[in-house]
């Protein structure tokens, strides 16, 4: 047994096991955190959304809480105007990525990204960046569920669930920059790789990417009258 | 594109080798992949299934990989390689545009060979003449200045030659009995 140790976030005092990481004592003791990519089962933290970034008293700038382990009489705060501006910015760097169409999305009002917005106080809408998503590329391949790539975030969650919860090692991270994304082995039909449909990439997946296809809302069509 | 049974055995063999040499480490999985690029000029699919396969790795980690990096290539590298200049200046002399012409001209993208396997086509990033804007580089030959008529240009010589050479075979084949 780890020994138990108190630290400080946001004024309010919380107890922890010393080693765990930040992000999830925060959450666990009430107080959010703005995260997408980190998972508390896993075994490796890739740190790659930075969102969930605090400020810890003594180190002179801000930190990813997904990183970062606690320690006796530290003292954190969420909020402050660098770590508002830091994720003002990645969020916005991640909407210019992700195709906005939220009324009819199969996510809506289920999405991670509306609850980070609503939270902090975030548009959903690109102010400073130009959207890079033109069109719709989904993957309607499997029988229950589907993959539209022009909404994933890149979190890597979902290649979590495939290669490590379920073992199957269907999906992964291809290319780079701005050409990465979750695909299938030579970027073919999910229904044509050894992805067994098992949905656990669905379940985990905080936006729209992996869908099933009955939260599908058909597009509605707009009549016009002359 | 499937490879003949001749080069499936010849990938197996190669894949084999590199393997023995480099053993099975997750570790080793970039120098790996370098083996086997040298010694069949790409990385064929069948190669990284079965690099996955002797290192126990999802196929499509392996596929990652070779993706992210710009050393490897995933098409065999055509007989004549086309390599055209993205660099700053060749870019504001219209690289994309002599880019595009041989996309159009080859019926194939960036980064792709043609079936036939005569043409690759490849991006680079500046060839270190930025005053011959916009560059291609055939095979070892620096093209200067190159606008879409040359495009055109170029792959009519490496035709012309081709035929002669067709020709000249032809011509010795019937010599011959």
């Amino acid at each position: 047994m780890s020994k138990l140790i108190t630290l400080i976030i946001d004024d309010k005092q919380v107890e922890a096991k010393e080693g765990e990481r930040l992000l999830w004592v925060a959450l666990d003791n009430g107080i959010y955190i703005p995260h997408l990519c980190d998972l508390r089962m896993a075994r490796r933290t890739v740190a790659s959304c930075r969102l969930c970034f605090v400020e810890i008293e003594g180190l002179p700038n801000p930190v990813t809480s997904c990183t970062q382990t606690v320690s006796e009489g530290m003292v954190v705060r969420t909020r402050s105007p660098r770590v508002d501006r830091l994720l003002r910015t990645g969020f916005e760097l991640l909407l210019s990525n992700h195709r906005l169409h939220c009324a009819k999305c199969a996510k809506n009002k289920r999405c991670e990204l509306q609850k980070i917005a609503k939270e902090r106080g975030l548009k959903l809408k690109l102010t400073r960046l130009r959207q890079l998503v033109k069109e719709a590329q989904i993957d309607e391949s499997p029988g229950v569920f589907c993959y539209d790539s022009s909404k994933c975030v890149l979190c890597g969650r979902c290649i979590w669930a495939d290669q490590e919860q379920v073992k199957v090692g269907a999906i992964g991270f291809i290319r780079r920059g701005i050409g990465r994304k979750v695909a299938t082995f030579e970027d073919g039909l999910l229904a044509d790789s050894i992805c067994t449909q098992c949905e656990a990439c669905v379940k985990i997946c905080p936006v729209g990417a992996f869908y099933l296809k009955e939260d599908e809302r058909k597009p509605y069509k707009i009549k016009k009258e002359c | 594109m499937d490879p003949s049974a001749d080069e499936q055995e010849l990938i197996r063999a190669a894949v084999g080798t590199v393997l023995q040499d480099l053993g099975i480490e997750r570790a080793s999985l970039i120098p790996i992949l370098q083996g086997v690029q040298n010694r069949l000029g790409y990385l064929p699919s069948l190669a990284m299934r079965q690099v996955a396969e002797a290192l126990q790795l999802p196929e499509v980690e392996v596929f990652g990989v070779g993706t992210f990096y710009n050393q490897f290539r995933l098409n065999p590298p055509g007989k004549h390689q086309i390599k055209v200049c993205m660099g700053t200046a060749c870019h504001m002399m219209g690289g994309h545009i002599i880019l595009e012409s041989f996309e159009r001209r080859l019926s194939i993208l960036e980064g792709e060979t043609t079936p036939d396997r005569e043409y690759s086509l490849e991006r680079v990033a500046c060839v270190g003449c930025c005053a011959l804007a916009p560059v291609v580089v055939v095979d070892d030959n620096v093209e200067a200045r190159v606008s879409p008529i040359r495009v055109d240009g170029i792959l009519l010589t490496f035709d012309i030659e081709r035929q002669q050479e067709e020709r000249q075979e032809k011509r010795e084949e019937g010599r011959e009995p």
